[in-house]
């Protein structure tokens, strides 16, 4: 059956407007002018000075020690969440799933607002634990989702037929049950691990003097000058988003 | 311990870290935003005591309106443009031989994992005044040497679509990447037109996952704030920009939290009309297209 061109050349169009102005970005990042203007040669010497950044390399370790923390914390705090929703029918669940489901759909601008006149209605200094705090409120629910949605398609004739056969309960939860879910809890630990590295919005309100993630880093150097630098930077952000998008998806690929 | 007694208990102790968490960090914080609209601000930056209804009053004056007007149509165009370019992608995607559709997948999927401020600051490149694109413009006579590309809100409008494009295409992609595509011959078959298999089949066959792209791509869209503050110049603030302004710059905590409330109403609404939608729609619609494929 002859099929309408119409949604190919969509498709084509589209991709050729996502990646259009990553490309730019990154022939502009070997471009010797200070501006990202005309074209005056190739230089590497935005990525030397990149490399050179000290406060750049601080703010990386920030960002990595917030998404650690939040990953490890949301991972325990979301997997429960998701077993108790799955686990029991009751009205305390119902009003759980609510409180589960509403971060996702805010606005993050709110969150960072109203966690913002909280702390500071608390007397709560502003820093890297504050941006912890906040960080961990949306990842729990995102792994929660994520763990919620491998558990209802999870079989729990598996369970039974363990404990008939004499496992204990806790045996059966730990030995058949876990490693099924695993998957899932680690998809959600990567959800939150990149929402986590990559929040600008909640960070830029929680966030108090010295505790500069690599996103708010990024916005500062966009707002006050060094963009050439900044190019240098998205090239190197952009490979290895390539490379850790490729790796999961062969990874995921292999095991299935 | 009784045996109910002891399950309610479990229940608890399970549910207790995330109910107890959220409560704290999540909606008490949502609380206090709604209470402080109904408080006075004082002259220091701080809150005043006793109620009033002075700060939602204030909100019909000069250029909020406008400001309100401007996140929505912005949002809603954002929206529509996203779901106009993402069905037929999705469809292209999920029709596509197993090796181009990973490929294709994974193209749509690296700007999806791109942090967000490097693909506004990307458009900030493109579009700069000196750059490579106005330069060619200008080359083909296509736009004046003193044009500004930026700035505006029409550039605005295109980087919220460049921003949550991938948000919209791949909802669609996984519902059509499920849908029988033998009911649009079945269709075709018996006489319908490629438009209108497309309009009367396909498009109610996939609808959650049209939905789920609206969500994506509105929710966001109305809470824009880096975006406008970016590329947009002072005639494209959004709501977003001002909840800032108010919040760090003039230290009027009251009008930030009227602001941030009317956002959050916003969202809750269309929130609701899809939900009621969702609980309506889906167990019809594939129910009948399996009757008319029998």
């Amino acid at each position: 059956m002859k099929r309408s061109r119409v949604p190919f050349y969509t498709t084509l169009a589209v991709l050729v407007f996502f990646y259009l102005p990553l490309i730019i970005l990154s022939v502009n990042s070997f471009n010797d002018s200070r501006y990202g203007g005309p074209w005056n040669g190739f230089t590497v010497r935005w990525y030397v000075r990149l490399f050179q950044d000290r406060q750049i390399w601080h703010a990386l370790q920030n960002t990595l020690v917030i998404a650690v923390g939040a990953t490890v914390v949301s991972m325990v705090v979301g997997t429960m969440a998701a077993f108790a929703l799955n686990r029991y029918r009751s009205r305390l669940q119902m009003t759980h799933y609510g409180m589960i489901y509403a971060p996702l759909i805010v606005p993050d601008i709110l969150m960072g607002m109203s966690l913002l006149l909280f702390f500071v209605a608390l007397n709560v200094k502003l820093g890297l634990f504050t941006i912890f705090l906040a960080h961990v409120t949306f990842c729990v629910s995102y792994v929660a989702m994520v763990v919620l949605s491998r558990l209802q398609d999870f079989d729990f004739s598996l369970m039974e037929a363990a404990q008939d056969l004499g496992a204990s309960h806790w045996t059966a939860f730990r030995r058949v049950m876990l490693p099924l879910i695993m998957p899932g809890i680690a998809a959600g630990g990567l959800l939150a691990f990149t929402l986590s590295l990559d929040d600008f919005v909640v960070t830029f309100f929680v966030a108090g003097p010295g505790s500069t993630t690599l996103p708010i880093h990024i916005y500062s150097m966009m707002k006050h000058g060094a963009p050439a630098v900044i190019n240098a930077l998205s090239v190197i952000l952009l490979l290895v988003t390539f490379v850790l998008v490729s790796a999961s998806r062969t990874i995921r690929e292999k095991l299935s | 311990m009784t045996t109910v007694a002891k399950k309610k208990w479990h229940e608890w102790l399970i549910t207790g870290p995330s109910f107890i968490w959220l409560l704290i960090f999540f909606i008490i914080p949502t609380m206090i935003v709604f209470a402080i609209t109904f408080k006075p601000s004082t002259p220091f930056g701080g809150i005043g005591d006793g109620w009033t209804l002075n700060t939602l009053f204030s909100l019909r004056n000069p250029n909020y309106p406008a400001i309100i007007w401007r996140t929505v149509w912005l949002s809603v165009v954002s929206t529509a443009i996203c779901l106009l370019l993402a069905v037929p992608c999705g469809y292209c995607i999920a029709r596509a031989p197993k090796r181009s559709r990973d490929i294709l997948l994974l193209l749509v999927i690296i700007p999806f994992w791109t942090n967000f401020l490097i693909r506004i600051f990307a458009w900030k490149v493109l579009l700069h005044p000196e750059g490579m694109l106005k330069q060619a413009l200008v080359f083909l006579h296509l736009c004046s040497p003193d044009a500004t590309l930026l700035y505006n809100p029409v550039t605005v409008l295109l980087v919220i679509i460049y921003t949550y494009l991938p948000f919209a295409i791949l909802p669609v992609y996984a519902a059509a990447e499920k849908f029988d595509y033998s009911l649009i011959e079945a269709a075709r078959d018996l006489g319908a037109s490629h438009f209108r298999a497309f309009r009367r089949i396909f498009l109610p066959g996939i609808s959650r996952g049209v939905w789920t792209a609206v969500l994506m791509v509105f929710i966001p869209a109305l809470g824009s704030y880096v975006i406008p503050d970016i590329v947009g110049g002072p005639g494209s603030e959004m709501i977003g920009n001002k909840i800032a302004q108010r919040t760090f710059v003039d230290r009027n905590l009251p009008h930030a939290s009227a602001l941030a409330a009317l956002l959050t109403l916003a969202v809750m609404v269309p929130l609701m009309i899809t939900l009621v939608h969702h609980y309506r729609q889906p167990p019809v619609a594939p129910k009948k297209g399996k009757e008319a494929a029998q």
